[in-house]
């Protein structure tokens, strides 16, 4: 995809620039038994009040994209291509700089609450010091502050509770920690990475419902990332498909849901426990083999060798993400997911 | 937290009493006493000393009484230094070796943590290398390597600092002794800061301070910087209980009159009290240091909890 496509993608009435752009992020890890390229040429934006969920397996490099965009790599990674917040460009800026934007305008909340939080501090601590760095607030304002923070993310007792340290806490409460603390400074943009992956049924189901309260009251845009399509289909308008390190299919959320158009994607859905199944003892369909080995590529496809529909072209050349109707797009060759389109493996 | 170290302190008197037993038998079963001299002594002049001793008692008599005696802090007298007691002998080194190994053991740990985390920063760069090849020098070469050679080239080359003595305690003359005593453990404390601090510098918490776009002297010196230095702690204190009760070696080498030139007289000496004595006070020192190790612990991390 270009990158006039996706920037026109974010923004249909042609205002202001959109929060989030990413162009041809490539994110590559040097490692002892060679190069990996976690993320292949990504493009994507993100536009003001929008959730947007992206979606694949592990190791797809879905995280690492947001790694890249808040300068988090490790030291062997490097991201090229173009990261921009609000049209201003974040690749290669100094930290120093890059510092202004996250955790001011961009936050970010991870996957594991119980070890995200500093284990030595008090939450007090942990909260005022966002806005005593952004905002230059006092330590007073800032704890008053950081109490509202947590009453909006339903934290009983707050005022008390502020006072103690992470393990005093459970792990859905440290979850709503991180939210409060990511929304001090009341960002444009919250990207959550597998925030609800450590965490109870029940309490992710919670915490789903707190993101989206916020998106509709404070008109935070937020990215989610996982694995779970559940979690996506709770909370994103739009959903990008991560396979191999590239966005295989894009498109909105109940289009996706309904018609996949990615073989991949299909693949997710039909992996997915249904509730409605008519048949009790349906089983679950897997998708057969493993995600590729990022290291060594197919020369074609990344997802051919584990494809129900592949055809001749798919072994020889890799599919461009193009558009197809409906304002999706897909990377791949096939026109249609029919029945009779599929071959036996 | 104040029962919890009094509970320590009594459950450390078993413990004590196990050393002391081991020390006491250990120390008669070897060979020789202390009045076996290079000239015998007249047999009557042995018999009264013995007597003067309890050397003339059996053994286990011997040894309820030397603990009676200790439980009323009575260390009882030397057995070579004819005019000296034991708790005068300890009462006259141990101010020194204190201070001197409290003065090597700050120096450990503030260039020892210093150069650790500048090592961790710079992870896998040109100083990270030759700050770890120093400090493994640091580890492998031997005080008494160590100490001679920097009398020859501080103290004789260069005539900078006296090379021995204590000249009543003058700085110059303290310098050369603390550097030679100090310089393992500033190794140590390096190779073991910078460990822990690169662990702690992947940990998630981090990951979070850096997202939350604090700058990066915060990163460090608020969320990194008190993980990495619990292992530390818990290598200092059994290290700082070696250092305060004196180091044979560099002791020996500068002259300086510390308790730990004592502990090996004694022993070669077959001074059974002095000996005792020092033991006593090495262990008392160990048990102490550990206990206050893990109250440092509960100041360091609040999940420690004493109950």
């Amino acid at each position: 995809m270009t990158v006039a496509a996706a920037a026109r993608e974010a923004k249909p009435n042609g205002g202001s620039p959109p929060v989030l752009e990413v162009s041809n992020l490539v994110t590559r890890f040097a490692t002892p038994e060679g190069e990996v390229c976690a993320v292949n040429d990504v493009s994507f934006a993100v536009a003001e009040g929008e959730a947007v969920g992206i979606v694949g397996e592990s190791g797809s490099g879905k995280s690492q994209i947001f790694m890249s965009v808040m300068g988090l790599l490790a030291s062997n990674g490097t991201a090229s291509g173009s990261v921009r917040y609000r049209g201003a460009e974040l690749l290669g800026l100094p930290t120093r700089l890059l510092n202004k934007i996250r955790g001011a305008r961009m936050s970010m909340i991870f996957q594991d609450p119980m070890t995200s939080l500093n284990p030595y501090l008090k939450v007090s601590k942990q909260m005022t010091e966002v806005l005593v760095y952004h905002q230059k607030m006092g330590e007073a304002e800032a704890l008053r502050r950081a109490v509202d923070m947590l009453d909006l993310v339903r934290i009983p007792e707050a005022r008390r509770r502020i006072g103690m340290y992470p393990h005093e806490f459970s792990g859905g409460m440290r979850q709503r920690v991180m939210i409060a603390m990511a929304l001090l400074c009341q960002p444009d943009l919250l990207i959550a990475d597998e925030p609800t992956t450590a965490l109870d049924v029940t309490v992710q189901a919670q915490i789903i419902d707190l993101l989206r309260d916020i998106k509709a009251e404070l008109n935070t845009a937020i990215i989610m990332i996982t694995h779970d399509l559940g979690v996506i289909a709770g909370i994103s308008d739009r959903v990008l498909v991560m396979y191999a390190g590239r966005i295989v299919e894009r498109g909105g959320v109940v289009d996706i849901f309904h018609d996949p158009q990615h073989p991949y994607t299909e693949g997710l859905l039909n992996s997915m426990p249904r509730i409605d199944s008519a048949l009790v003892e349906d089983e679950l369909i897997s998708i057969p083999g493993q995600p590729p080995n990022l290291q060594s590529l197919p020369g074609g496809c990344s997802f051919e060798p584990r494809c129900r529909y592949r055809i001749d072209r798919c072994t020889l050349e890799a599919p461009e993400l193009r558009e197809i109707a409906g304002g999706r797009a897909k990377a791949c060759h096939r026109e249609a997911l029919t029945p009779q389109a599929a071959v036996r493996a | 937290m104040l029962s919890y170290a009094v509970r320590r302190l009594l459950g450390a008197i078993p413990t004590v009493f196990v050393i002391i037993t081991i020390s006491f038998f250990m120390m008669r079963l070897a060979p020789g006493g202390p009045f076996n001299l290079e000239r015998p002594l007249p047999a009557n002049i042995l018999r009264n000393l013995n007597a003067v001793y309890n050397l003339d008692k059996p053994l286990l008599m011997q040894f309820f009484i030397y603990l009676q005696n200790l439980v009323h802090g009575n260390f009882g007298p030397s057995m070579v230094y004819r005019d000296l007691s034991v708790a005068e002998i300890i009462g006259s080194g141990l101010p020194v070796s204190i201070q001197f190994g409290g003065a090597a053991l700050l120096l450990a740990l503030v260039v020892g943590a210093c150069f650790g985390s500048y090592a961790a920063l710079k992870q896998n760069s040109m100083s990270d290398y030759s700050v770890m090849i120093v400090a493994m020098v640091g580890i492998t070469i031997p005080n008494f390597v160590m100490a001679p050679l920097m009398q020859l080239v501080f103290g004789v080359e260069l005539d900078w600092l006296p090379v021995g003595g204590w000249g009543e305690g003058a700085l110059a003359n303290k310098v050369m002794p603390v550097i030679a005593l100090a310089l393992p453990q500033v190794a140590v404390v390096a190779r073991l800061t910078r460990g822990s601090l690169i662990e702690v510098l992947r940990a998630n918490h981090v990951r979070t301070a850096r997202a939350k776009g604090l700058p990066e002297r915060i990163v460090l010196w608020r969320h990194s910087l008190r993980a990495a230095l619990l292992p530390v702690v818990s290598y200092l204190g059994p290290a700082a209980a070696a250092l305060l009760t004196g180091s044979v070696v560099v002791e020996t080498i500068f002259g300086v009159p510390g308790v730990g030139r004592f502990f090996v007289q004694g022993a070669l000496n077959r001074d059974y009290t002095l000996v005792m004595g020092t033991v006593v006070l090495i262990a008392s020192f160990i048990v102490l240091f550990n206990l206050l190790v893990d109250l440092a612990y509960g100041f360091l991390d609040p999940k420690v909890r004493y109950d």
